[in-house]
């Protein structure tokens, strides 16, 4: 069984996408990134990523996840954001009660696309 | 194995393959992205056919309800013919039935297009403004189920086309209309959900049809209207909005204004701050939010972060241009 249907699937991941986005537009610290974004398209996106760290379907491209960021690295992203996102992702699946193991499962998979992410 | 009808070409898919891999594979592009369901940028429509359950996996369910599926993991089952997501419709004639002011600067026309439109109520048409190139969208308040379009048309300054239709068309003229699209409508998924509408200005329009349309679909949760404008005199529907709430217990409605007095049983204030008070909690509730593009977005993130799924949020920001 995949770490994603360990989960609970694209159950799991809808459950994980509120709770997830709620968080980081909470963090003053990394919410005017996005600011004046679509919501429901960011909300798609972020389903998108998060089925990826899960291990679930995706045609993960590190050159998507460069282009889709640069505008915002370009805007001052940095690791530190990237820290405060990887510690909403934490408590997010802490809150739907994933186990510790699993949720540093997830965590190394999301650490594996920050130099993507942050066009290093 | 199936055929793919699309832009009048067909092809023929093989099996075990997707709508989106077969038009591919026949150089026919289509926007695509993930190739594993995630990403809806290969959304399509099925103009004729069904296509497999699993292939509307994740959309949401008022796409459903037009016969949205993604491309990418659709493997059918019998023939169809798809159309892009956002493939344009056809221009009609629609003929100007009535017309009458709703308040100082709305005005309510009812429209008999020449054939008959397929819609969901809260949707809206395009209409071509008297210079035959500028269009612009508005909400439909009707049901399917009336006999005519009603549209509500605010004026805007140097509006191109609103005020065409406020000053030059008459009853029995003729205008050009396309339509219906958008997904800002009532689906019976879930009959006792409570719903919070909120309408600004002429946000009402298509919540006017929602509302009815919930009712006439038996919803048995309850259902919140808050209306909102600068002052009482941009109010209106507010006797019609009464009447529905007197004949349904379900139903409550809150005219909101920010400056002056509100009418009787409604609230002064503006109304994000209002719904605010009146919904610190909205987990669980469904949330329909139309009008002015700022205010749309700013009270579509209160909702969101007080507790509303964002799949249980509609919108429908109007541009006023």
């Amino acid at each position: 069984m995949s770490l994603y249907e360990e989960l609970g699937g694209e159950a799991s991941v809808n459950a994980a996408v509120d709770i997830f986005y709620r968080r980081v537009l909470s963090d003053a610290y990394v919410a005017s990134f996005f600011e004046g974004v679509d919501m429901e398209k960011q909300a798609g996106k972020q389903k998108a990523f998060l089925t990826m760290v899960f291990g679930g379907p995706n045609n993960y491209t590190g050159l998507d996840m460069r282009e889709g960021h640069k505008h915002l690295v370009d805007k001052g992203l940095n690791d530190s954001h990237y820290e405060h996102i990887l510690a909403h992702l934490r408590s997010t699946l802490a809150e739907l009660g994933v186990g510790n193991d699993k949720i540093q499962e997830v965590i190394t998979i999301a650490d594996s696309v920050r130099t993507d992410i942050l066009n290093k | 194995m199936a055929m793919i009808t699309y832009k009048g070409e067909s092809y023929t898919c093989e099996k075990d393959e997707t709508v989106l891999v077969c038009l591919l594979r026949h150089k026919v592009f289509i926007p695509n992205a993930c190739q594993s369901g995630v990403c809806q940028s290969c959304m399509m429509k099925a103009v004729q056919g069904t296509p497999p359950k699993v292939a509307q996996t994740g959309l949401k369910d008022t796409l459903v309800a037009q016969h949205h599926f993604l491309a990418c993991i659709c493997k059918p089952e019998e023939d169809l013919e798809v159309s892009l997501y956002d493939s344009s419709k056809d221009w009609m004639l629609a003929e100007v039935l009535e017309k009458s002011l709703l308040n100082e600067s709305v005005v309510r026309l009812r429209l008999k297009p020449q054939h008959k439109i397929d819609y969901m109520a809260g949707q809206f048409i395009n209409i071509k403004g008297q210079d035959g190139t500028s269009i612009r969208s508005y909400s439909l308040a009707s049901l399917p189920t009336e006999d005519y379009l009603e549209l509500h048309i605010k004026r805007v300054p140097g509006g191109l086309v609103s005020n065409d239709l406020h000053d030059m068309v008459a009853v029995g003229d003729s205008l050009s209309i396309m339509g219906a699209t958008g997904d800002c409508f009532y689906t019976n998924r879930d009959q006792e959900q409570p719903l919070l509408m909120i309408g600004i200005g002429t946000g009402l329009a298509p919540l006017y049809g929602v509302i009815r349309d919930a009712l006439a679909k038996n919803h048995t949760g309850s259902i919140h209207v808050y209306h909102g404008s600068l002052a009482t005199p941009g109010l209106y529907y507010i006797d019609e909005l009464r009447n529905l709430a007197n004949e349904h217990e379900s139903l409550s409605y809150t005219p909101c204004v920010l400056h002056g007095d509100a009418p009787e049983g409604g609230q002064q204030g503006d109304i994000q701050s209002v719904v605010r008070t009146d919904f610190p909690d909205l987990k669980g509730y469904r949330v329909y939010i139309c009008g002015d593009p700022q205010i749309v977005d700013s009270i579509k993130k209160q909702c969101f972060m007080s507790g509303a799924s964002m799949s249980d949020i509609y919108s429908d920001p109007f541009d006023f241009s």
